[in-house]
């Protein structure tokens, strides 16, 4: 038998369940978070504890201006968002397409600070304690924004041919969470690393 | 109208089914993969066990080389954790998460099979190395390093070669699966509940695996992050467990029992569903206590993050920090026994059937019960500075995950397994199968418990004579010969009530929740009109329109 | 799916004669712990030394209360699964439904917590007690130094070193004189157990720790590693000799001396350095001064070698010097490559190490 399907009774508010892409997001948000909270655990852990090399002191330079450029990108993201929900995919294109080069520009950055260091502080993963935690904590997050630019590239590209709609908007703020969600962690990492543990 | 359906004759050729099965997104057909592939590696888990078991039957024996039993163990627990519990139990939540909540499939199909193809694929790894190096027959370079894999043992310098690379690639993938799993889990329990079923009124097996979904959340990852950490030290001269280099192997312990420890809820969780769900049928009672019942999960989740160090007592914490971890442990306890206050009122006043699933349902609480309360013992912390790490442990956690999560899952296979093929298991096998088992269990697991408090060690190739362990060792493999026989009659019971058990009709046992109310098995959409929800026992108001729940709720 | 009254009795029945088995064999492991008969020299409940005896007081009235636990909810669990049992004659109604109770919700709830806040304030007691407690003057101080497989013990009061027997002075209770033992290791995790003294602590690299142990009867106690530690973690042993003051006093002066040095088996000292063996091992004395494998400065003043594994035996330290993989298979000693007659020379020598 199957279930015969009793009437909703009148006094019952409309059944409203959350978004799959939303839920499906912030538990993924809720994983990598725990992944680097043992990464920062572990930094904050071995601070000041290094046998020998160089000191944060010594070699780290603060990344302002690259910085303000990843966390401006949240800000650029959430304009497109709120210029496609308003069917604007001209608006929604360009923000995109600034959040983009924004995310490339920190990356970028990025890249130059361990050309730095690596061949003029000959400071690599293996030099000491901070030399391991800070690698592994500055890359993992550096990893993270690299999927999130090949993600929002693909949508780039998308946008360009025309195929991003309207109607897409909830799926684009799904990835846009993913992409608050790297800029917060820079925040702590950006705090730690560069602030606490110099 | 003609009630009597047209078969369609479509004959799919061996291929056809093949590639059905490669490519399904179906969350029954995956389901029913993790549960093959968890079944697959019990077997082959049990046959580790009987292996170290003869070794250890006597002092001073040569079955097995030092070598190869380290190898034995660490495959042994690494296979029962990832790739037979973590599988199976994803297999029994993927299968009837859906059906229970009364939607079609899972929230993410494609993650649903892509998990499952990952974790598959871990395992696949991890006995690969049973291949490697001087072959099979020493037992290949599986890793040896325990299934925790304490630094530095794992660094280069005391495992060289690869052995511990599979320990954590395997694992590293595997892990993925999980995390996908998990996702699933969360946003198909918050997102595709069917209307009328708010978060009150849905099944306890949803609630738990919605529990057991965001614990694996949170837990797996620090296992990840430890693994990159480990792989940094053996692959990129990394530092993080160098003790040379000023590094702390304490901090891998630390990490590992973070997850570690929240990993055993994740096991249990799902297991207190299914007896939750086969307690109440099989006493005729509703579930005693269901916002009690909840608010124990949900808590138990919370509290079991902070009591990880409690495998850590004997490593030098300063004393405040070990009497905090005594104090968390307590209390994890306490909602835990507020479960099994639960399922026996339930149970009270009822009218109980003891068919197959309610006998291991009954041998669940009582072996839960004892388990629970050597488990205090061991959180007593200069307790457990005797007991920690010997015989004592290894029997307190596997009457856990035997007499507990084990005898469980035979609860839940001989409940659903009417529901998965249309066919019922034989009773009188499943008697025979169960009363052997308890003899079994028994004989092996509650004896174990004596070496410990003599002093034998655990993960001890072999042993001196004269301490006054070799009988209780003895009786210990004993005891498994009863256990693989009781295996073997289960698995002939599921294979030969495939074709020949009787028609099990969509309601076998007169049961409540949705997944009852649609044919057995479930056609591939579950449900013709999605159902409508006004209790926590659908199909009991239906049945008993005077008296529904909803009246009572 | 109907029930058999006489298969839940006989249910109810092994389940009872499973638990009075367990208890019955537990009671008798605790309560032969007696030195009439002792059922094993590693038993935890026969503690002789103070951590040990107030980790036995502790698990007696944790025992205790669980006992009771046990006793109250498995009565409640086979009352329940006989009174409640569907009897063949029964119709099929339904029994009435009971939903929840938050008055037994609160009582399930506040009882256990006080049962935990009971079991944490006497475990946290005890903990401070062994942990936390004060050295008197007249400690013995000793440095264990865990090496994959065997254990290195240092006197820097008596300044010597020896390997695998720790021998300790007997501890008056009215005039303690405890042993404070360093834990280190030079590898990997270890775990020093030995039950009837202490409870286990770990040795960790890079993470000293203390334990202290305060025998109060003469004897041999035994232990053995508790934490894997590859290949032999198996039969990486402890042997601890519990002696009168006089006895130990008389073997510290004796392990203070230099090797003893034997003109007759010079061929075999010789040998002890051209065939390599002084770079793993010590002989004080003599220009051997390897620390990867056991001083072997008084070999011969103990039981046992290969940490307690072998006994000491002319004809075994000539299998060992010949192949260590006959009693220890992955032991880090590489075979040594010797003739016969240097395997003879080398025995003779190791033999005079007094």
């Amino acid at each position: 038998m199957s279930a015969i399907p009793v009437a909703v009774p009148a006094n019952e508010t409309p059944w409203k369940l959350p978004s799959r892409g939303r839920v499906g997001m912030f538990c993924l948000i809720v994983a990598e978070s725990a992944i680097f909270a043992i990464f920062i655990a572990a930094y904050i852990f071995y601070i000041g504890k290094s046998l020998d090399g160089p000191t944060p002191r010594q070699i780290l330079r603060i990344p302002i201006f690259t910085t303000i450029c990843l966390l401006s990108s949240s800000l650029t993201i959430h304009w497109a968002i709120a210029a496609l929900r308003k069917g604007k995919t001209g608006s929604f294109a360009a923000f995109w397409f600034i959040t983009l080069a924004l995310g490339a520009i920190f990356l970028a950055g990025t890249g130059r600070e361990w050309r730095h260091l690596i061949y003029q502080e000959d400071f690599t993963i293996q030099t000491n304690l901070f030399g391991t935690t800070y690698y592994s904590l500055v890359g993992l997050h550096a990893s993270h924004v690299i999927i999130g630019l090949i993600a929002l590239t693909i949508v780039m590209i998308l946008a360009l041919l025309g195929k991003v709609k309207q109607e897409h908007w909830e799926r684009c703020d799904v990835l846009s969470l993913y992409w608050h969600f790297v800029d917060a962690v820079w925040v702590v990492v950006f705090t730690v690393v560069y602030i606490v543990g110099r | 109208m003609a009630s009597e359906s047209i078969p369609l004759a479509i004959h799919k050729g061996p291929l056809a089914v093949v590639y059905e099965w490669l490519a399904t997104v179906d969350h029954k057909k995956i389901g029913l993969m993790y549960i093959v592939y968890a079944l697959l590696f019990l077997v082959v888990m049990g046959i580790e066990a009987m292996l170290m078991r003869v070794q250890l039957a006597h002092a001073n024996a040569t079955f097995l080389s030092p070598q190869v039993f380290n190898r034995l163990f660490t495959m042994h627990g690494t296979t029962g954790v990832f790739f037979v519990a973590m599988p199976i139990l994803f297999g029994f939540g993927n299968y009837l998460v859906p059906l229970m909540i009364g939607a079609r499939d899972m929230a993410f199909p494609r993650l649903n099979a892509f998990s499952f193809w990952m974790t598959a694929f871990g395992g696949l790894l991890l006995y690969a190395s049973f291949f490697a190096g001087d072959g099979f027959s020493q037992a290949g370079i599986a890793p040896d390093v325990g299934w925790f894999a304490y630094a530095p043992l794992t660094s280069t310098a005391f495992s060289p070669g690869h052995s511990t690379d599979y320990w954590t690639l395997s694992l590293l993938v595997a892990g993925v699966g999980s995390i996908g799993g998990a996702v699933n889990f969360v946003a198909t329990i918050l997102c595709m509940r069917c209307p009328g079923m708010t978060l009150s009124r849905m099944p306890l097996l949803a609630w738990m695996n919605l529990v057991m979904g965001g614990l694996v959340l949170v837990t797996i990852s620090p296992l990840t992050a430890a693994q990159f950490m480990l792989m940094a030290d053996r692959y990129l001269s990394g530092h993080f467990f160098d003790t040379a280099a000023g590094g702390s192997v304490v901090m891998w312990m630390h990490f590992f029992w973070i997850f570690g420890h929240p990993e055993v809820y994740v096991l249990i969780i799902p297991c207190f569903a299914f007896i939750s769900e086969i307690i109440p049928v099989f006493s005729r009672k509703a579930m005693f206590g269901y916002p009690a019942m909840v608010a124990a999960t949900v808590s138990i989740g919370f509290v079991s993050l902070g009591v990880w160090a409690h495998h850590m007592f004997t490593v030098g914490m300063p004393s405040y920090g070990n009497a905090f971890f005594v104090l968390t442990t307590m209390v994890v306890a306490v909602p835990t026994g507020i479960k099994i206050f639960n399922w026996l009122a339930t149970m009270w006043g009822g009218k109980i059937r003891f068919a197959t699933p309610m006998l291991f349902g009954v041998g669940f609480l009582f072996q839960f019960l004892i388990g629970g309360l050597t488990g205090i013992m061991l959180a007593t912390a200069p307790f457990d500075w005797q007991l920690g790490n010997s015989y004592f442990v290894v029997a307190h956690f596997h009457y856990i995950i035997v007499g507990g999560i084990l005898f469980s899952i035979f609860a839940a296979f001989y409940y659903w397994y009417p529901k998965m093929t249309g066919r019922m298991l034989n009773e009188t096998l499943g008697k025979w199968h169960f009363w052997i088992f308890v003899i079994g269990f028994h004989l092996t697991f509650d004896f174990m418990h004596i070496p410990g408090l003599l002093g034998m060690p655990r993960r001890v190739y072999t042993y001196e004579a004269g301490r006054g362990w070799e009988t209780w060792n003895m009786i210990s493999s004993i005891g498994a010969v009863f256990q693989a026989v009781a295996i073997l009659l289960f698995v002939y019971n599921m294979i030969v009530s495939y074709f020949k058990g009787a028609p099990a009709g969509n309601d076998p046992w007169d049961a409540w929740t949705l997944e009852w109310s649609t044919s057995s098995p479930p056609p591939v959409y579950n449900f013709a009109a999605v159902p409508v929800v006004q209790s926590r026992r659908p199909l009991w108001d239906i049945k008993h329109p005077e008296d529904p729940d909803w009246k009572y709720e | 799916m109907q029930s058999k009254s006489l298969k839940s009795w006989w249910r109810r029945a092994s389940q009872v004669a499973v638990s009075i088995l367990c208890a019955a064999s537990t009671a008798s492991a605790a309560l032969a712990a007696s030195n009439d008969k002792p059922i094993s020299p590693t038993n935890i409940f026969a503690p002789d030394s103070t951590p040990a005896h107030s980790i036995f007081r502790l698990s007696l009235f944790t025992l205790e209360i669980e006992g009771v636990i046990f006793v109250v909810v498995f009565s409640l669990l086979a009352y329940a699964v006989i009174k409640f049992r569907r009897r063949k004659h029964e119709d099929d109604s339904e029994p009435p439904q009971v939903y929840g109770s938050n008055q037994m919700e609160l009582a399930w709830t506040v009882l256990p917590v006080l049962i935990v806040v009971v079991l944490f304030l006497s475990t946290a007691q005890v903990i401070h007690r062994v942990q936390d407690a004060r050295r008197p003057a007249g400690t013995i101080e000793v440095t264990a130094v865990a090496h994959q497989f065997w254990w290195e013990y240092r006197y820097p009061q008596y300044d010597f070193v020896t390997s695998n027997e720790l021998h300790v002075p007997v501890s008056d209770p009215g005039n303690p004189t405890p042993t404070y033992l360093g834990l280190l290791s030079a590898d990997v995790d270890h775990s020093f157990w030995v039950p009837r003294l202490a409870g286990k602590t770990d040795l960790i690299p890079n993470h000293p720790n203390t334990m202290w142990i305060d025998p109060q009867e003469t004897g041999l106690y035994l232990g053995q590693c508790s934490q894997y530690c590859g290949t032999q973690h198996a039969k990486m042993l402890l042997r601890v000799y519990v002696q009168s003051r006089d006895d130990f006093d008389r073997w510290v002066r004796q392990q203070q001396q230099p090797a003893v040095s034997d003109p007759s088996v010079a061929a075999g000292s010789a040998l002890f350095i051209t065939k390599a063996c002084f770079a793993c091992h010590t002989i004080r004395g003599t220009p051997a001064a390897g620390h990867v494998g056991p001083d072997l400065t008084h070999l011969m003043s103990r039981d046992t070698f290969a940490s307690g594994a072998v006994p000491n035996t002319p004809e075994n330290l000539r299998s060992w010097v010949h192949n260590p993989n006959t009693f220890k298979p992955g032991s880090l000693m590489p075979v040594p490559n010797l003739t016969e007659t240097e395997q003879d020379q080398i025995i003779a020598y190791l033999l005079t190490l007094r």
